[in-house]
């Protein structure tokens, strides 16, 4: 394979890694930090993507349609966290097999919802800088791709700062580690897990539009998302924000080498494989506690 | 005195059985004739087969408003499939055993069909495929008949492979999805690239519902083809389409596309608007004066009439008019034989010129159309964001087979 073509593959892959990463943020804090088996998270996503396509038809750019978003689905997050509190936390057990249940519920009522509200064809974002590639040289890029690395390392940066600089962030990474200890420094722990479980669904309105930027949606797109978010959280490490972005490029940069090289088939392959061999190395992830 | 009371009781036993033999014909007569299918109303073939599904409800309407068949009305059973090819045997086996329908279509799409094929033919059921590729080929069914009009991936290729010789191509790359149809399509080509004396470059298969396929088309770049062949389902195709605008496939490419389904998709042919320029793919049905069939348009003003409300493609070129096929095969042999028996239906199909709004359909070996007809069209002149420029002819021009060509095939590179 000529040196060019490896750099230009090399380069693809931070920029679809970054898309992964940017897609598995919110897994990140709701399955890493909280403990929460949130198996609706693509789910969540692709209700995203139907809102910033909703908002896209009154001719708003599909990334200031996920900011928009970003407040309601951060609502819907302090809801459907107080509801899983409520039926399986407040008893004082953990969510377990029943919270997985939940959560699987929860992604099939919003994948037939979407059906029924959108039907099932295939939803397209429309915007100038989707379609269209950029030259560097001889070497070409999508745009869609550059937006989604610079929206994942945005949000990465936004919410590795908030989690490390602020009260109510330094109460999530507390309320992982210890929530008794956190309720006797006078924090409420299941306050402080709603808005991060907030902050988690906030973050799929955004994800959402950049999975509309990135390719067509339909209401089962969620399915295919789950594999590939779990593995870029676990592979991370849980909980870890920088890792989610290193992980997620890891596996972007192998399956783009991969693609471009071995064959498509083993694209797949080559990132569940890198998931076993890290587990089997390091058990707790790349970047794990 | 004992005969006499024997002989009342026996007239009053033939009586009830008179009646009862007699009310069981009523029952008969009134009950419905029961159609039974599978389709995909979710996951990635969902976007036709729910268009199909609309099709299929029309004929039901239509044929029941005339008064049903064999003076019966029609009643339609479709469970969703989920395009998952281990949904239909079991969904099958319902319909057969638990709501004993007495005639049957299959699933829409190729890979969920295949599954279903032992079950057909060791119950010797007459089976009306719907768009299902080769299904048959290995099983020998006598009793199955495809809506849809092409046999083989060998039938499907050899347009684009003679396409391609027209426009001096000599290499050609192969990018499929691995799944059963797209696989068939791959087959066909690779089989025919020697006798058309040209080479395969780039061979490879893709795992489907892949995200990106920039690294896909700098590898397909990097061989540089003169055609490159793709078998693709619909957000692939999207996403491959996509692709080809934002890193190019490189200037030697003269002809590109093949089998890439869901650009037939009105949503998804306006979605990518001008990016198909170029793109030469297959379709079954396109709005251009050579496929002008008896009652075709006016099937597609009835269907377009309701797709809005049905929230379905609403174009409607692809699957719906060959789904409305498939009812009217069904009822002109029902008619004709007067009978439900599947045996007597299967050697009347297989004999007689089915009359529809895809034109008339004589039936070959292994159920397949005796010609195949799949029409290869160049996407030209696309513009943004116009769903309605699809309803015209010129955009969608057909430059094979012969019989329905409309204009000669124009280099790629031309059209971009």
């Amino acid at each position: 394979m000529p040196a060019e073509l490896i750099f230009e593959t090399l380069i693809a892959g931070v920029l679809l890694g970054c898309f992964y990463a940017a897609v598995s943020l919110g897994l990140s804090v709701a399955f890493g930090l909280l403990d929460i088996p949130h198996i609706a998270h693509p789910a969540l996503l692709v209700l995203g993507a139907y809102g910033v396509w909703l908002l896209g038809g009154y001719g708003i750019d599909p990334l200031v349609a996920g900011v928009l978003l970003a407040p309601v689905f951060f609502a819907l997050g302090l809801a459907i966290y107080r509801f899983y509190h409520y039926v399986f936390e407040a008893d004082g057990g953990e969510g377990g097999l029943r919270g997985l249940a939940f959560f699987f519920g929860l992604a099939f009522v919003i994948e037939v919802g979407l059906i029924l509200a959108f039907g099932v064809d295939q939803r397209m974002a429309q915007a100038d800088y989707i379609g269209t590639g950029v030259s560097f040289g001889e070497m070409r890029m999508p745009v869609r791709l550059m937006i989604a690395f610079g929206v994942a390392v945005l949000l990465t940066v936004s919410l590795s700062q908030f989690l490390s600089r602020t009260f109510t962030g330094r109460a999530i990474r507390a309320v992982a580690q210890d929530r008794t200890a956190l309720a006797l420094m006078g924090a409420d722990p299941v306050r402080i897990k709603q808005q991060a479980f907030g902050i988690a669904t906030a973050s799929c309105a955004l994800a959402g539009a950049l999975l509309l930027v990135v390719g067509p949606v339909e209401p089962g797109l969620g399915r295919l998302y789950i594999g590939r978010t779990f593995c870029v959280v676990v592979l991370a490490g849980l909980g870890s924000i920088h890792g989610t972005l290193a992980a997620g490029i890891i596996l972007g940069v192998a399956e783009s080498l991969v693609l471009t090289s071995l064959g498509a088939s083993w694209a797949p392959a080559v990132g569940f494989g890198l998931l076993l061999l890290v587990l089997t190395l390091r058990p707790s992830g790349l970047f794990g506690r | 005195m004992t005969s006499s009371r024997t002989a009342v009781l026996l007239g009053m036993a033939i009586c009830l059985l008179g009646v009862v033999s007699a009310l069981s014909g009523c029952e008969q007569g009134d009950k419905p004739i029961r159609v039974g299918l599978s389709i995909a109303q979710t996951g990635p073939l969902s976007g036709a087969g729910k268009s199909g599904l609309l099709a299929l409800e029309m004929w039901r309407d239509d044929v029941n408003a005339a008064g049903g068949l064999l003076g019966r009305q029609v009643e339609l059973i479709a469970y969703d499939d989920q395009t998952n090819p281990a949904m239909s045997p079991r969904l099958y086996t319902k319909l057969l055993d638990v709501d004993k329908v007495d005639l049957l279509i299959g699933p829409y799409g190729t890979n969920v069909t295949a599954p279903i094929m032992p079950l057909a033919k060791r119950r010797d059921l007459l089976l009306i495929g719907n768009f299902a590729l080769d299904v048959n080929a290995n099983i020998g069914h006598d009793k199955y008949f495809n809506n849809m009009p092409v046999a083989s991936g060998r039938d499907w290729a050899a347009p684009f492979l003679e396409l391609s010789e027209q426009l001096g191509a000599k290499t050609v790359a192969v990018l499929a999805s691995d799944a059963e149809f797209a696989q068939t399509l791959a087959v066909g080509v690779r089989e025919q690239i020697a006798e058309h004396e040209m080479k395969l470059v780039y061979d490879q298969n893709y795992p489907p519902n892949t995200v990106d396929f920039s690294s896909v088309m700098r590898a397909i770049r990097s061989n540089k083809p003169d055609a490159v062949f793709v078998a693709s389902y619909p957000s692939e195709s999207a996403a491959i389409v996509r692709a080809l605008g934002e890193i190019g496939v490189g200037d030697d490419v003269k002809l590109f596309g093949g089998g890439m389904v869901g650009l037939q998709y009105g949503s998804l042919m306006e979605s990518l608007g001008s990016m198909l320029n170029g793109v030469v793919n297959y379709t079954f049905w396109a709005p251009e004066e050579t496929m002008d069939f008896p009652g075709v348009k006016d099937f597609l003003a009835r269907y377009q009439a309701r797709a809005g409300d049905a929230g379905v493609d609403p174009l409607g070129f692809y699957l719906p008019a060959y789904s409305y096929a498939i009812g009217q095969i069904l009822a002109q042999a029902v008619t004709a034989t007067n009978s439900l028996d599947h045996g007597k239906l299967a050697e009347y199909i297989r004999s007689n010129d089915m009359k529809t709004v895809v034109g008339d359909i004589r039936y070959g070996p292994g159920g397949e159309w005796s010609k195949p007809r799949v029409v290869y069209v160049q996407f030209r002149d696309v513009a943004n964001q116009d769903i309605d420029q699809f309803r015209n002819s010129g955009v969608q021009v057909i430059v094979a087979p012969a019989a329905f060509r409309t204009g000669d095939v124009r280099p790629f590179a031309t059209e971009r």
